[in-house]
C-alpha cells in the first residue's frame, strides 16, 4: 500500500480499492470489475485464465458474470481477480453495501425502477 | 457503461447493487428474475461444480429441468447504477450458498406460492432468524388468482406485522418492478439518517 502516492493521479484511491479499507478484496458476486487499460500487450503476457479475465474486464463485468461466461467457479475467480487488482490490471468498483446502502443510493435504485419501461 | 476512454478513470466507476429473490422450489424466481431483467437470466449451472444430478423434478407441475444452484438478472437503472437480481437456490442442500448470495444484498423478495406455501417456510425461516437483509413476502398469483387472503397468507407463514406482505404476478415486468420497488421502500425505511441531533429514522 506505501506505492499508493506513486499510482496516476487519474485513477482516485476508492477506485483502487473499491472504497473498502480491508487489505484483502471482498468480492461480492456483483462486485463490477473492469481493465485499467485495454494493452495488448499485457494480455498476450497473463495466463490464460487470466487473460480471458483481463480481456472481458474491458467492459465493465460482474464477478457473478465472469464466473458465467468463462465458465469458471466463484471462488477461483475470486482470486483470479485479486491478482489482477493487485497487478493494478483492473479496477474494481464500489457496491451499494460498500456505500452501507445509503438513503442516496436507495432513493436512485426506487428512481431507476419506477422509470424501468415496462 | 460500455465505452470509454483508458486509461480508466474515476469518472467511469459504477455502483452495483443487489436484491436477492428467494422462494421455494418452483414457486416462480426464475420466471420474476427473467421478466425485468436486460439479459437471458443466467443459470448458473454452468458455473457452479455443484452436481446437478439426482434433483428433485416436481411431476405436478410438469417441471422437469431445475435451477441447480442460483441464477441472475441484471437491471442497468442509469449509466452508472446497476442492479442484479440473484434468485436462491430451492433445494435445501444448497443451504450453505445462501450467506454468499445475500452478503452485501439490501434486501430481499421471498416468492410465496399459495398451491404449496409450505415451500418457502424455509426462506421466511432464514430471513426472520439467520439474516439481518431487510425483506418482503410476494405471493406470486399465478392466472392472476391469489388462493387465499394475505392475512390468512401471514398467519400460515407467521409473518411478523412488520414484515411488507404484498402479491405479484411474476411474469408481468410492471409487477416484478413493483415488487422490487416494495423492498426498496421497505430496506429505505430501515435506514437510520443521520441529522443535525443524532440518528433520525426515515420516514
Amino acid at each position: 500500500m506505501a506505492n499508493m502516492a506513486m499510482r496516476s493521479k487519474r485513477i482516485r484511491l476508492y477506485a483502487l480499492t473499491g472504497g473498502r479499507t480491508r487489505p484483502r478484496h471482498h468480492l461480492l458476486l456483483e462486485t463490477l470489475i473492469s481493465a485499467v487499460h485495454d494493452d495488448h500487450q499485457v494480455s498476450t503476457s497473463l495466463m490464460p485464465e487470466l487473460r480471458a479475465l483481463y480481456e472481458l474486464a474491458r467492459q465493465t463485468i460482474s464477478i457473478a458474470e465472469l464466473s458465467a461466461q468463462l465458465t469458471i467457479p466463484l471462488g477461483v475467480i475470486r482470486v483470479l481477480i485479486s491478482d489482477l487488482a493487485a497487478q493494478e490490471l483492473v479496477v474494481i468498483h464500489p457496491t451499494g453495501f460498500t456505500y452501507q446502502y445509503d438513503r442516496i443510493i436507495l432513493e436512485r435504485i426506487l428512481d431507476g425502477l419506477k422509470k424501468l419501461p415496462v | 457503461m460500455d465505452s470509454r476512454n483508458y486509461p480508466f478513470d474515476a469518472s467511469s466507476l459504477a455502483i452495483s447493487a443487489k436484491i436477492v429473490i428467494a422462494g421455494g422450489f418452483g414457486v416462480g424466481k426464475t420466471t420474476l428474475v427473467g421478466s425485468v431483467s436486460e439479459v437471458e437470466p443466467v443459470n448458473t449451472e454452468a458455473w457452479m461444480t455443484v452436481a446437478g444430478e439426482g434433483v428433485d423434478p416436481r411431476p405436478d407441475i410438469g417441471k422437469t429441468t431445475t435451477t441447480v444452484a442460483m441464477d441472475f438478472g441484471r437491471i442497468t437503472l442509469h449509466p452508472d447504477l446497476v442492479l442484479y437480481l440473484f434468485g436462491t437456490p430451492g433445494q435445501p442442500r444448497f443451504w450453505f450458498l445462501w450467506d454468499d448470495i445475500c452478503r452485501g444484498a439490501l434486501g430481499a423478495v421471498v416468492l410465496v406460492d399459495t398451491q404449496r406455501i409450505q415451500e418457502s417456510f424455509p426462506a421466511v425461516n432464514y430471513f426472520e432468524n439467520d439474516s439481518d437483509l431487510p425483506f418482503i413476502v410476494a405471493v406470486n398469483m399465478f392466472d392472476g388468482k391469489l388462493a387465499y387472503g394475505l392475512d390468512e397468507v401471514r398467519e400460515a407463514l407467521t409473518l411478523g406485522p412488520d414484515v411488507p406482505l404484498t402479491t405479484c404476478d411474476a411474469r408481468e415486468p410492471e409487477s416484478t418492478s413493483k415488487a422490487l420497488q416494495e423492498l426498496v421502500s421497505h430496506t429505505l425505511k430501515l435506514t437510520v439518517s443521520y441529522g443535525p441531533d443524532g440518528p433520525l429514522k426515515g420516514s
